[in-house]
């Protein structure tokens, strides 16, 4: 089985942000980037599968800048087997621009199964999967935390809102991973050290025409810290009577 | 004059509530420029009997497809239909939910119009020939504001954040044929597991109580879910260390990597308040909090707090609750 993963560079959320002074960008200036959680699940999917069956191949795919093969190594070291980095000066943030290429690079690959996390928390769009397998004319389901393969076809599971969705699919097709599936491994040692030899193509990426554009961005407004009602049971009565009175939810 | 239509999302022959959200936004999009709203509304024969909810909301045309085929979502027979919909009636923009249905459907509908897209919108406007949307970026940190070039454009709605008006319409009925056979398809739901009965969706419901580690075991979520019952219009969440632990399933998650809900009051209990479990829950209009640590970051938040055991606060506040509630 022959297994592609789109993997995204995303920055650590555990900051405060600032806007750049063109005011249409975060300030990158001293935040860490990192391989984003949904697509840490989606590449051990892969290798779970690849274990699984015996045989295969999982070629992880990034599109960024330079740095970007930073977040393709990680992956290699938890054991992909090589990497394809399509160069850009920047990732976008339109879902489009970057399926597009995307698709461009996985078209002739000959994949059974093309995986991604089922969103990044930057753009917090989680379109870039189902855009691909539109512009691959392929099946997809999205946000799957189950998976079972069989021939030529799988069986997955979906989180609706209150109930669970069991969905059907053929090969080849497109996945996108939720939490749950499974749980990442940690690069090992040897993995690091493996991951230095595997192969890593740099070429530049096939960026389709923008079809959105981020015109501004603003900190939201601060939530003012409430008050401390009171301590222990005693202060029940005060908490009811303000969110009746003053919130008006009871 | 631009037209807009809006995808009625329905489950179970029901009408979502967000379609009545979906179908609210759109009126409000086509009366600023004198156009319509037109409201696609996809299921197994007896669907039709929902149009005149839509036409209620403000609904000008109901585009009504029945078939046996959409008694479960039915992804690619559906995304077909809205895309050929789409591009043959010239919508200006076609709205959907930010539901599990929704971030599925929208991008795929995106994907086969070449459309620009944009999800879990806060607000959306028409102003001459722009299309501007918010869109919360960075787990809710910071908010984007989004121009999307072209006709049509897509955007998904963050449940909540349009609430459901009367504004009645006439809701003309157009019947509209699948796109090719709606059965033959690559991907098929097979089955739709329910959850926990009668419980409301996070997505959905007015009242969140959330649990966390201060809880210290999955049977004392019992007082979360007494809590919950006292409102009678509530849902249980957890945050991740507690889903983590399979104390509750993962659906139950609210976070970064969980559920976002904006409820109109958000009761976090034993929940310390980590970054990732407030980009979840931060636009919730009022926020209680209780926990043990008059440090934790919860309480810079919340707008009342009480510090103490949520052992003896829980039970007393469910009981206050219930009395309040009398004649409800």
């Amino acid at each position: 089985m022959k297994i592609a993963v789109c993997i995204k560079r995303v920055p650590d959320m555990d900051v405060r942000f600032r806007i750049a002074s063109d005011g249409a960008s975060v300030d990158e200036t001293g935040v860490k980037f990192d391989l984003n959680d949904f697509d840490a699940w989606a590449v051990e999917a892969a290798l779970q599968l690849k274990e699984k069956a015996g045989q295969g191949e999982v070629v992880v795919v990034s599109l960024g800048p330079n740095a970007v093969q930073e977040t393709i190594r990680k992956a290699l070291s938890m054991g992909a087997d090589r990497g394809i980095h399509l160069q850009a000066d920047r990732i976008p943030f339109d879902g489009f621009a970057i399926a597009s290429a995307l698709a461009a690079e996985l078209k002739d690959g000959g994949y059974d199964l093309i995986l991604f996390g089922k969103l990044s928390p930057d753009s917090s769009n989680g379109v870039t999967g189902p855009i691909v397998a539109e512009l691959l004319d392929l099946a997809c389901v999205t946000s799957i935390s189950k998976l079972d393969m069989a021939d030529g076809g799988g069986t997955a599971k979906r989180e609706l809102e209150g109930a669970q969705e069991i969905v059907e699919f053929k090969l080849p097709a497109v996945l996108t991973v939720d939490e749950g599936l499974n749980t990442a491994r940690y690069p090992s040692l040897k993995g690091i050290m493996a991951a230095k030899k595997k192969p890593l193509e740099s070429k530049p990426a096939q960026l389709g025409e923008p079809k959105v554009k981020v015109e501004k961005l603003e900190l939201p407004p601060e939530r003012s810290a409430g008050k401390i009602v009171g301590e222990g049971v005693a202060a029940v009565p005060e908490l009811v009577r303000l969110l009746h009175t003053e919130a008006r939810v009871l | 004059m631009a037209n807009i239509l809006a995808f009625a999302e329905a489950r179970s022959g029901e009408l979502r509530k967000v379609a009545l959200e979906v179908v609210t936004a759109a009126r409000k999009l086509a009366d600023a420029t004198g156009g319509e709203v037109h409201a696609l509304l996809v299921g197994a024969p007896g669907i039709a009997a929902k149009s005149d909810q839509l036409a209620q909301h403000g609904a000008d045309v109901v585009l009504l497809c029945e078939h046996d085929a959409f008694e479960r979502y039915n992804p690619e027979a559906t995304s077909a239909l809205a895309a050929e919909r789409i591009k043959s009636g010239g919508y200006r923009a076609a709205l959907f939910a930010t539901s599990a249905m929704g971030r599925d459907l929208a991008p795929r509908v995106a994907g086969k119009l070449a459309a620009g897209i944009v999800t879990d919108v806060t607000a959306v406007e028409l102003t001459g020939d722009t299309l501007t949307v918010k869109h919360p970026i960075n787990i809710g940190k910071v908010i984007a504001t989004v121009s999307i070039a072209g006709t049509p454009a897509v955007v998904s709605l963050r449940p909540n954040t349009y609430s459901p008006a009367a504004n009645p319409k006439a809701g003309r009925v157009e019947n509209v044929a699948p796109v090719g056979d709606p059965s033959a398809t690559r991907v098929r739901v097979k089955e739709v597991v329910a959850g926990s009965s009668g419980k409301l969706d996070l997505a959905e419901a007015p009242v969140i109580v959330a649990g966390g580690r201060g809880l210290k075991a999955a049977e004392n979520f019992k007082l979360v879910e007494d809590l919950a019952d006292a409102f009678g219009n509530a849902a249980v969440g957890a945050t991740r260390a507690v889903t983590d632990d399979g104390w509750r399933p993962h659906a139950d998650q609210i976070g970064q990597t969980g559920r976002l809900v904006s409820p109109e009051l958000y009761i976090a209990v034993g929940i310390s308040g980590a970054v990732q479990h407030l980009a979840g829950m931060r636009t919730s209009k009022t926020i209680v909090a209780i926990n043990k640590d008059k440090d934790a970051p919860i309480f810079k938040i919340a707008d009342y707090g009480i510090v103490g055991d949520v052992f003896e606060i829980v039970p007393a506040l469910t009981a206050a609750v219930r009395e309040a509630r009398k004649g409800h």
